[in-house]
């Protein structure tokens, strides 16, 4: 009843062309950013912005550099921390060795590096595809970390190659605070989320997903693969190396190469297969959805302990948590195995209907 | 050169120990299609729960029969459970699907047996042929040749399996095309579950050799990112080239960290299995022994 297109007219190309068609999709989001911006600094606490809403934030840019490799444009990728850490790192190293560097532009340089990074490891795309490719991006992960924890460059000369990440100050505005972490991370992800619905729209992104849906279909009808396919990884990496470099100033502060091992790769895999590939809605959904999960499973545990009286021991109850957390990724893959996003569309398909479905 | 023989050998027979943990992904994405990454996992489970029951009083080749009948159990739950579900979903899914996995049965495992390492005896003494090394002056283990002949002779049983038997026909038809082997009325489920169960086999018997090796312990895990680079240099469907490349990833590895190693700072067996794949790889697109594609409009 209150959310369909029914009556509201499209006159002019640009408003064929607007993002959100749909009168009550624009106030959605207008009340989701209001929320976001204004209302959760305000009321949630220190824990909640800095531990939860945060990375959140963060991991949500990952999921979509990963997904507009992955699902966009079709290529497996296991390398996604590599080049997270290559954005922390660099960063970090614009920040340190160039004096008066705005923070903005070590994230921005940093997210560049990344993207060199992955354009050359996306090379082999050009020549293998499916596993074989997500096998060779292993390659990445690993050279990425073995190369930070070795070269002591990258780290400054630090020991096992930890990094202090600098203070951020942008204009004489010192960003100390969970609420101004969160507000600095918020607005970064939000501007380069609407960047990336943006360019999934053009030209590019239709070429992403021509290549995805069949590669020597796309080439026959004279996208150029290789530009295609470079430019996707160089786009993802970039998404993920400012997600790094957001990870090590806005949420951790002090990180280590290790961080960004194989089971970060993953984390972000599972988001992007949790909340839809090839959505950049689902990128949200699935980021949030993985990172509050252990927090369910915890709460779900002292409730049972508590109302059983059993007292778990803590490998148990880690132990448990892997299994559910595992688990639960078979159950929506078998359930839904087209993400949360998927989930919302057929919810909005309901929405138009109700409440009379005939 | 003895030193570089000794290094080479060492390498080639360590090869042959990745080669077996390939053939587990080998055999299951031959007759699936599954890229099974939980083929760590089930090698981690199969040593954790063969050396507990041997921990606990257990004759060997009972806890070695238990174990096996333990495993294709899971081979086959697994099928039931996971696989069913998801037939005709596109292959990243089921890829996602066997990370899950992954969890489950590391954390399963570690909730039956505990965390703590073990150590396994399998009577194989780890000590230097002395023959070879009186004649030849060159210390290759025992117990690396004895893995290598284990290894030599699984393979053997199972090239025989699939080529000669009646079941090996079907797995090999349902590889070829699942619809095809269904409208000839081979019963695909049937099918999988043997394959997990064989899959289960093969990671028992590379769980044994390893725990022997290492110990029992959770970076047994590790060992299957060990084997991803010889999948991809020797083919996914192909249980030749899961031997081949485990030779030459093990040779390679090791040369490489020996003789390039020390000029970059050392800890490239991490990375320089990999790096060599990709760059064969950008020759020969399909592996070793992979089966060619010919992409069609």
């Amino acid at each position: 009843m209150l959310y369909r297109e029914a009556g509201q007219f499209k006159a002019t190309y640009a408003e064929d062309q607007q993002i959100f068609p749909i009168r009550q999709d624009r106030i959605g989001m207008a009340i989701i950013l209001a929320l976001a911006f204004v209302v959760l600094p305000l009321t949630a606490d220190q824990y909640w912005l800095s531990a939860i809403l945060t990375p959140a934030l963060i991991f949500a840019l990952a999921t979509l550099g990963l997904n507009i490799l992955t699902g966009y444009a079709g290529q497996l990728s296991l390398g996604t921390a590599a080049f997270m850490a290559v954005g922390a790192f660099m960063a970090y190293n614009f920040e340190l060795r160039i004096p008066g560097m705005p923070i903005i532009g070590s994230f921005i340089l940093g997210g560049v590096c990344a993207a060199a990074v992955g354009m050359v490891f996306g090379l082999p795309s050009l020549r293998i595809k499916g596993f074989y490719l997500a096998v060779a991006t292993l390659a990445c992960q690993f050279f990425v970390l073995w190369a930070l924890q070795r070269v002591g460059w990258f780290s400054n000369n630090s020991p096992s190659g930890v990094i202090a990440a600098q203070k951020i100050v942008i204009l004489g505005y010192v960003f100390d605070t969970p609420a101004s972490k969160y507000l600095l991370t918020l607005t970064i992800v939000t501007v380069m989320a609407l960047a990336a619905k943006n360019l999934m729209r053009s030209a590019t992104g239709r070429a992403f997903m021509a290549v995805r849906d069949m590669d020597v279909a796309a080439a026959v009808i004279g996208i150029r693969m290789m530009h295609t396919k470079l430019l996707a990884f160089a786009i993802s990496s970039f998404y993920c190396g400012v997600a790094g470099a957001l990870f090590a100033f806005c949420y951790l502060g002090t990180v280590e190469p290790e961080a960004f091992n194989l089971d970060l790769s993953f984390r972000v895999l599972f988001m992007v297969i949790i909340g839809g590939m090839g959505s950049i809605l689902g990128c949200f959904l699935g980021a949030a959805f993985i990172t509050l999960f252990p927090i369910f499973v915890n709460l779900a545990t002292g409730w049972v302990s508590h109302t059983l009286g059993i007292e778990f021991s803590h490998a148990v109850v880690s132990n448990l948590e892997q299994m559910v957390f595992g688990a639960l990724i078979i159950f929506f893959l078998i359930v839904e195995p087209n993400g949360l996003a998927r989930l919302w569309q057929i919810g909005k398909e309901k929405l138009r209907l109700w409440p009379f479905p005939h | 050169m003895q030193f570089f023989f000794e290094v080479l050998i060492g390498g080639l027979l360590a090869g042959v120990m990745y080669s077996l943990v390939a053939l587990g992904f080998v055999l299951i994405f031959k007759a699936s299609g599954v890229f099974n990454f939980a083929q760590g996992a089930m090698v981690f489970f199969a040593a954790l729960t063969f050396v507990s029951l041997l921990e606990r009083d257990w004759n060997f080749w009972l806890a070695m029969l238990v174990t096996l009948a333990v495993m294709v159990v899971l081979g086959m739950a697994i099928e039931k459970i996971v696989l069913r579900p998801l037939v005709n979903q596109p292959p990243i899914t089921l890829f996602m699907a066997t990370i899950g996995l992954t969890f489950v049965l590391e954390g399963l495992s570690q909730l039956l047996w505990g965390s703590q390492p073990h150590g396994l005896e399998l009577g194989i003494p780890d000590v230097p042929m002395e023959w070879l090394s009186q004649a030849a002056n060159i210390n290759v283990s025992q117990f690396d040749v004895i893995a290598a002949l284990v290894a030599g002779i699984l393979v053997a049983a199972l090239a025989l399996f699939f080529q000669k038997t009646r079941i090996g026909r079907a797995l090999r038809a349902v590889a070829d095309d699942h619809q095809a082997a269904l409208a000839v009325g081979i019963p695909l489920q049937h099918i999988w579950a043997i394959v997990w169960a064989v899959a289960g086999f093969v990671a028992l018997v590379a769980g044994m050799l390893w725990g022997a090796r290492n110990g029992v312990q959770f970076a047994l895990t590790f060992i299957a990112l060990k084997a991803l680079p010889v999948l991809i240099l020797g083919g996914f469907e192909s249980v030749a080239g899961a031997i081949v490349g485990g030779l030459i990833i093990g040779a390679s590895e090791k040369v490489a960290e020996v003789y390039l190693g020390p000029f970059v700072g050392g800890g490239i067996e991490s990375w320089f299995p990999y790096v060599l794949a990709l760059v064969f790889l950008l020759f020969r697109p399909e592996g070793l022994f992979g089966e060619k594609h010919i992409d069609r409009v």
